[in-house]
C-alpha cells in the first residue's frame, strides 16, 4: 500500500490492534513447536504433572538418551533418508521427461495423454484397489515399492509442464541448429531454464516423502523397513492408548510424554533446515500449478 | 508455416502419403519423445489405471484365492449391505457433517489472514509472521496428533493445565465424542489457515496501486480501504478457492482422524475413509470396503467436475 506517513489516529489503531492480532497468531502458530522442545528437555516427572509450560522444567537430556539409545529411531530415521531421497529422485525421473514430452506440439494424441494424467487427478480407485495392487505386484514390505509406488503425481507433472511449455521455442533452435538430440535439448536447454520449476517439484516430493505415514504403515510389516513417521506413530499409540506403561515410567527421568517429544523435534529439525529453500520456491511454485490451461 | 507450405508443394508433387506412412515418418524423426513419455504412462497404467480395473470386486465376493477376475460377480450386494450397515452411515454422516464444518470455519479464515497481512506497514514484522504461519502446513500429521494428543492429555497436557488454573476439572479431550470435531477442524484450521492465505496475497498483489491512491485522496480510512477495495478486488480469487474447496469437500483428512480418534469416538469420528481403512485393511472385507470406496470416489468425482463447471461458467478460469 502506498503513502504510510499520511495516517489518521483511527487508522493508526488499526495498524497497531492490527499487528496485536497478527502476532497473536503467529504466536499460536508456534507454540506448540516451543511447547514440544520444552517437554523434550524436561524431567518425565514435571511433564507428567503438566508443569511444563513454556520452558524446560527439571532439566535433563534422558529423554533424548532414551530416544537416541534405541535402535528402532535410528533405523526408521535412516529408512526415511532412504525413502525421502529415494523417492523424490524416482519421481524426477519420470516426471521431468514426461512432461517434456507432454509440452511438445508435435506429440501425438497430446490431448489424449493430457486427460490421462488428469484424470488420475479428478477420481482415485480408492485405498483397496490400490493396496491389492501393490500386493499383487509384490510390492509391500519392499524399500523399491514404496519408493516407485508414489513416484508420478498429476499436480507436479502438469505443474513442470505448465513451465515447459512457457519456455520461448527459439531457446531450443540453436540447439538444434547444432544436432542436438532431444534428451540432449532438454537436458542442456530446458533443465537449466527450469531450475525453480524443477527445486518445486522437488521440494514437495521432499515433504511429501518425508512427512508421508499411511501407505508406509498399510504397506510395510517388517519394523526394519519402516520410515520415522510410522515409529512415530507407534510411540504416540501408546501414549494414548493410556496409562499402563506410562505409569511404569514415572520413576524413571523420562515419559512417553517427554519421549515422543524429543523423537518429534528430531523429526521436525530437517524440515527447519529445509525450510528457507521451501520458502523460496513454494511462492512460485503455488502460482506456476494453480489456475492454468 | 514453413512445414505447412512444403506439405503443399508435395502433395502437389506426388499422392498425398497415407495416414499410415505418415506416422511412421512422424515415429521416424520424433521417437524420442515418446521414449520420454513411456516410463510416465506405464506407470500411470501400472499404478493408477490398473487399480481402477481392480475396483470390480467392488461387484463381486472376492477372495484372495480366486483373484479379481476369478471371483464371481454378485452385483450390487455389497452396495446393499453399506447402506443397511449403521456403521457406513455412520461414516457417511460424519464424512458430511465435518467436512461442511470444516468449510464454514475454515474457509475464512485465511482471507482474513490475508487482509490482515496485508494492512501490515511493518515489512519485516510482516516477513517473519508469514514464515512462522506458513510452518505448520509443512509439519507432518503424525507430529501434529503426536501435539495434540499430548498438549490435550488429562493429566499432563497443556490445556488442562490451564482448564486447571481456572479452577475447572481435567477433561479427558480426546475420549469424549463431543469434543473430537472440535479437535479436529481446529487443528486443521491452525496447520493450513496460514499456508492458504498465500493464495489471497498473490491475489492482493495484483490490485493496482492507483485504487489506493486515489482513495487516499478522498479521505478514505484504511480500514474502509480494506472493506471497499481490497476484499471486493480478491472476490473471483475468493470464489475459485470456494469451488476448489467444495469440489475436495468428501476429502477429511483421515489420516489425522485415523491418528486421533478411538473407539470412544467412533460416533462422531468415524469417517468413510477411515471405515474403509478399518474394514478393509484391518479386518480384511476386501470387496466390502472397496465398494465404500467406490462411493466415495464417485461422489467426489462428481463434486470435481461440477465444480469445474461452475468455475468455468462464471469466472471463464476453469481448474484445469
Amino acid at each position: 500500500m502506498t503513502n504510510m506517513t499520511l495516517y489518521s489516529r483511527g487508522d493508526r489503531m488499526f495498524v497497531i490492534l492490527n499487528m496485536i492480532l497478527i502476532g497473536m497468531f503467529a504466536i499460536s502458530a508456534l507454540y506448540p513447536f516451543i511447547y514440544m522442545a520444552a517437554l523434550s528437555f524436561s524431567s518425565g516427572f514435571e511433564a507428567r504433572a503438566g508443569n511444563v509450560v513454556l520452558t524446560p522444567i527439571g532439566l535433563t537430556l534422558s529423554a533424548y538418551k532414551r530416544v537416541l539409545s534405541e535402535p528402532l529411531f535410528w533405523s526408521s530415521y535412516g529408512n526415511t533418508f532412504i525413502y525421502t531421497i529415494g523417492g523424490t529422485l524416482a519421481s524426477l525421473a519420470f516426471i521431468i521427461p514426461g512432461a517434456y514430452a507432454l509440452s511438445k506440439p508435435q506429440l501425438y494424441g497430446r490431448r489424449f495423454w493430457n486427460l490421462m494424467v488428469a484424470f488420475t487427478m479428478w477420481f482415485h480407485a480408492g485405498i483397496i484397489p490400490f493396496y491389492l495392487n501393490m500386493r499383487d505386484l509384490g510390492l509391500l514390505d519392499s524399500y523399491f515399492g514404496i519408493i516407485i509406488g508414489f513416484a508420478v503425481n498429476g499436480f507436479n507433472l502438469i505443474l513442470l509442464r505448465n513451465f515447459f511449455e512457457g519456455i520461448p521455442r527459439s531457446f531450443e533452435e540453436a540447439a538444434r541448429m547444432d544436432g542436438a538430440n532431444e534428451f540432449q535439448v532438454l537436458w542442456k536447454v530446458y533443465v537449466p531454464l527450469s531450475k525453480p520449476a524443477i527445486a518445486t517439484v522437488a521440494l514437495f516430493c521432499i515433504v511429501a516423502r518425508w512427512n508421508g505415514f499411511f501407505w508406509a504403515m498399510v504397506m510395510l510389516n517388517d519394523e526394519g523397513k519402516i520410515p520415522l513417521q510410522v515409529y512415530l506413530r507407534h510411540v504416540i499409540a501408546e501414549l494414548s492408548d493410556d496409562d499402563e506403561f506410562a505409569v511404569s515410567l514415572l520413576r524413571a527421568d523420562y515419559s512417553l510424554e517427554t519421549v515422543s517429544a524429543a523423537i518429534i523435534v528430531c523429526s521436525i529439525i530437517p524440515v527447519i533446515l529445509i525450510y528457507p529453500f521451501l520458502q523460496k520456491y513454494f511462492n512460485k511454485g503455488i502460482l506456476l500449478g494453480g489456475v492454468k490451461e | 508455416m514453413a512445414g505447412a507450405a512444403r506439405t503443399v508443394v508435395a502433395g502437389t508433387a506426388e499422392k498425398p502419403p497415407g495416414r499410415i506412412s505418415r506416422i511412421a515418418a512422424h515415429m521416424r524423426r520424433e521417437w524420442q519423445i515418446y521414449v520420454m513419455l513411456l516410463p510416465t504412462v506405464i506407470w500411470l497404467l501400472l499404478f493408477l489405471y490398473k487399480p481402477m480395473y481392480g475396483l470390480q470386486i467392488a461387484f463381486k465376493d472376492y477372495s484372495l484365492f480366486r483373484g479379481i477376475e476369478g471371483s464371481p460377480w454378485i452385483g450390487l450386494e455389497h452396495f446393499e449391505t453399506l447402506f443397511q450397515n449403521d456403521q457406513f452411515i455412520r461414516a457417511l454422516k460424519n464424512t458430511i457433517i465435518i467436512s461442511f464444518f470444516t468449510l464454514v470455519f475454515g474457509f475464512p479464515v485465511p482471507i482474513i489472514l490475508a487482509l490482515m497481512f496485508n494492512e501490515i506497514v511493518n515489512q519485516r514484522f510482516k516477513k517473519t509472521a508469514q514464515t512462522i504461519v506458513y510452518l505448520p502446513h509443512f509439519i507432518s500429521t503424525v507430529i501434529i496428533a503426536g501435539i495434540v494428543i499430548t498438549a490435550f492429555s488429562p493429566s499432563s497436557g497443556i490445556v488442562n493445565t490451564i482448564l486447571g488454573f481456572f479452577g475447572l476439572e481435567p477433561i479427558y479431550f480426546l475420549t469424549r465424542p463431543e469434543w473430537f470435531r472440535p479437535i479436529f477442524i481446529g487443528a486443521g484450521i491452525w496447520q493450513e489457515a496460514g499456508f492458504q492465505s498465500i493464495v489471497y496475497l498473490a491475489a492482493i498483489a495484483g490490485i493496482s496501486p492507483t485504487l489506493y491512491e486515489s482513495a487516499v485522496v478522498d479521505g478514505a480510512s484504511r480500514w474502509q480501504m480494506m472493506w471497499k477495495i481490497t476484499l471486493p478486488s480478491i472476490i473471483p480469487t475468493i470464489l475459485i478457492m470456494l469451488i476448489i474447496r467444495i469440489g475436495n469437500l468428501l476429502e477429511v483428512g483421515f489420516e489425522m482422524i485415523i491418528l486421533l480418534y478411538q473407539p470412544a469416538t467412533y460416533q462422531t469420528a468415524d469417517v468413510v475413509n477411515t471405515f474403509i481403512y478399518r474394514q478393509g485393511i484391518l479386518n480384511g472385507q476386501y470387496d466390502l470396503a472397496a465398494a465404500a470406496g467406490l462411493f466415495n470416489a464417485v461422489v467426489a468425482f462428481v463434486l470435481v467436475m461440477s465444480a469445474n463447471a461452475i468455475s468455468r461458467r462464471y469466472s471463464r478460469t476453469s481448474l484445469w
